[in-house]
């Protein structure tokens, strides 16, 4: 099936910085692709020039096999990181004004449904609460049931729970078989919303892959977790390594070290285990952990 | 299939519409627009209660190249007179008919003439000191034609400099506003096209100014009891021109900026002067030709000349076209501008 969306060595550069420096991958109709990185990785210049709102200094972007044209922005819908609206108008003005901007709408009683915006509908925006901020510029994003739906950094800045119910929002309209692309640096909302990643890191693509596959391709073994005092009582040239006070072991064989560790009279009470993520991907990767 | 020219009124209207509504409802911008006209109205009002300026003001005609100091003639080193270079023609004898000078003298026929107003008292007063000035003596034209009062003439200038004021900063600011906060960065990924946005922050903002000062100029017209000889609807027509055409400055001023700083510092830049070329408190009638040449190429002196004309003499479509055109000239260099130097983001 040819790709809804594609890019070919992409590359910008900025007068001191290389901020994307020749990348390359496809996006598939129906799938969510997601591209994790650090900050500065070069993710946001990346799907910015995949929404066509920056050029690329050289390469190019397909949409459904040619140029991007200028009906582009009428078939894709965007959600950036930090969007402010026009204050003094509430939930349901600032939809119906978006709405007016396309050809193509779809009915406001549908997104309200989909993204959960009826308690607030005609509460004035700047008096809503970052989640509800996020489904609403998500809803914005939707008005006009584009073909592609980018979202950059959609959870940035908001706590767990409303992460959470952002993400069953996203899960929703994925169901309905819309094409997304996501940036992201939380491996956790990756590896749950994405169909496949690209690996970002100083403006080239590190790995790619579905989630499963990567992890199952850099990593055959699980992480137990204890705290230092008890972990150092095991000698035997197991690989771990040290985080603060705790220290993971990594093996493939748990019940190998879960008896080793219990032999040599180590407490289990604080253990943890763990299986391998993208953070440990990215890390084994490029030697820095994701967050930094 | 969709129509290009239907979409793009779609759009405009619905930006206009949802701008005008962000307006309305802050509700402290709306007392500011609304209050700080009256007031100054009402301070006029209080100010020019009195009598009008003190110097007096003589127009005079003369051949080019010949200065106009003593020995022209001994009355043009009279203290306290300020004389300037008239250009001949009807306007001038007007000017003496509104007692706007206070008297014209014409060197350029014969042994020279001078035009006073019967009904003025200043004139009255500089006629004697043209006689006691010894020289050769001038003769003596009669013209006759009630004052106009300083009020009569400072208003006009007032509220245009009011509407200047909400015209470049009311539009200046939000831009900048919009574009360092991200909105238009988001509003660019959505098929509205600069022209689109400019023009619907343009409509919106002309339809308050022009609301509102209609407002005042009637609460002054009751209040002041401001002549008024033309017609209410070529004053519209002319308010409405120079509005948008100085909206469509400050388009051009907030093209680019991202700093509300900076572009509080370049309308400031723009907008101090105008005060004083525009001859918004005086006329520049006396001023250097450099000075009027330039107040010819801002939309507040066309907007302040032609009411003064509507106003006070009663001008027509014909008399104030060349103001209408010079207006529809500059609102659509500066939209087409505004547009062009146009950036949705940040650098």
């Amino acid at each position: 099936m040819p790709a809804v969306l594609e890019a070919r060595d992409l590359v910008k550069h900025y007068p001191r910085v290389r901020a994307v420096d020749g990348i390359s991958f496809e996006v598939q109709e129906g799938t969510c692709f997601g591209l994790l990185g650090p900050n500065g990785a070069g993710k946001s210049t990346t799907i910015e020039m995949l929404e066509g709102l920056l050029k690329p200094t050289s390469g190019q972007v397909l949409f459904r096999a040619a140029p991007l044209g200028g009906h582009y922005r009428e078939r894709v819908g965007i959600q950036f990181q930090n969007t402010a609206l026009q204050e003094h108008l509430t939930t349901r003005e600032n939809l119906r004004f978006f709405s007016a901007l396309y050809p193509k709408r779809r009915p406001l009683d549908e997104l309200v449904g989909l993204c959960r915006l009826e308690e607030f509908l005609d509460r004035d925006t700047s008096k809503l609460s970052g989640g509800q901020r996020q489904r609403l510029l998500l809803a914005i994003a939707l008005v006009n049931e584009p073909e592609v739906l980018f979202l950059d950094e959609p959870t940035t800045g908001l706590d767990p729970q409303a992460r959470r119910n952002f993400w069953d929002l996203v899960q929703g309209v994925k169901a309905q078989g819309k094409t997304i692309v996501l940036t992201t640096h939380y491996m956790e909302e990756a590896y749950l919303l994405c169909d496949e990643i690209a690996i970002v890191d100083h403006g080239k693509i590190i790995a790619r892959g579905s989630p499963a596959a990567l992890l199952a391709e850099h990593f055959d073994d699980s992480v137990l977790e204890l705290p230092l005092a008890e972990a150092s009582k095991l000698n035997d040239g197991v690989v771990y390594k040290q985080k603060g006070d705790v220290v993971e072991i990594h093996t493939p064989d748990i019940n190998g070290a879960i008896a080793r560790l219990l032999a040599v009279g180590a407490s289990l009470a604080q253990l943890r285990i763990r299986q391998r993520t993208l953070e440990d991907l990215f890390l084994e990767l490029t030697g820095r952990d994701l967050r930094t | 299939m969709s129509n290009p020219f239907l979409d793009s009124w779609r759009r405009l209207r619905a930006a206009t519409w949802a701008r005008s509504l962000e307006f309305i409802r802050d509700k402290s911008a709306v007392g500011w627009n609304l209050i700080f006209p009256v007031l100054l109205v009402l301070g006029l009002a209080y100010v020019f209660s009195g009598p009008g300026q003190p110097m007096f003001k003589v127009g005079v005609l003369a051949p080019a190249g010949v200065a106009l100091d003593a020995k022209l003639h001994p009355f043009l080193a009279t203290p306290q007179v300020q004389f300037y270079r008239e250009e001949p023609g009807e306007v001038s004898l007007h000017k003496v008919q509104l007692q706007r000078i206070d008297m014209l003298v014409d060197f350029t026929q014969g042994s020279g003439r001078y035009w006073v107003n019967e009904q003025s008292p200043k004139g009255k007063l500089l006629e004697q000191l043209l006689r006691g000035a010894g020289g050769e003596t001038l003769q003596r034209q009669a013209t006759s034609g009630e004052q106009v009062r300083y009020v009569d003439w400072v208003t006009p200038g007032v509220l245009g400099m009011n509407m200047m004021f909400g015209c470049l900063f009311g539009i200046g600011y939000v831009i900048v506003r919009y574009r360092k906060n991200g909105y238009l960065k988001r509003l660019n990924a959505t098929p509205l096209r600069a022209f689109e946005f400019l023009l619907a922050q343009l409509l919106s903002r002309l339809l308050l100014i022009v609301v509102v000062n209609a407002f005042v100029f009637m609460a002054c017209r009751l209040l002041l009891h401001l002549r008024m000889e033309g017609s209410y609807w070529n004053l519209l027509l002319l308010t409405t021109l120079a509005v948008f055409s100085m909206i469509a400055m400050g388009l051009v001023v907030s093209a680019r900026i991202s700093s509300e700083e900076l572009a509080g510092g370049i309308l400031n830049v723009i907008a101090t002067p105008m005060m004083v070329v525009c001859g918004v408190f005086f006329s520049i009638d006396g001023a250097p030709r450099i000075l009027q040449i330039v107040a010819q190429l801002l939309p507040l002196t066309h907007l302040i000349n032609g009411a003064r004309a509507i106003m006070l003499d009663g001008a027509g479509l014909q008399q104030i076209a060349p103001n209408l055109l010079a207006l529809a000239a500059m609102s659509v260099i500066y939209l087409v501008l505004g547009a062009a130097l146009f950036k949705w983001r940040q650098n």
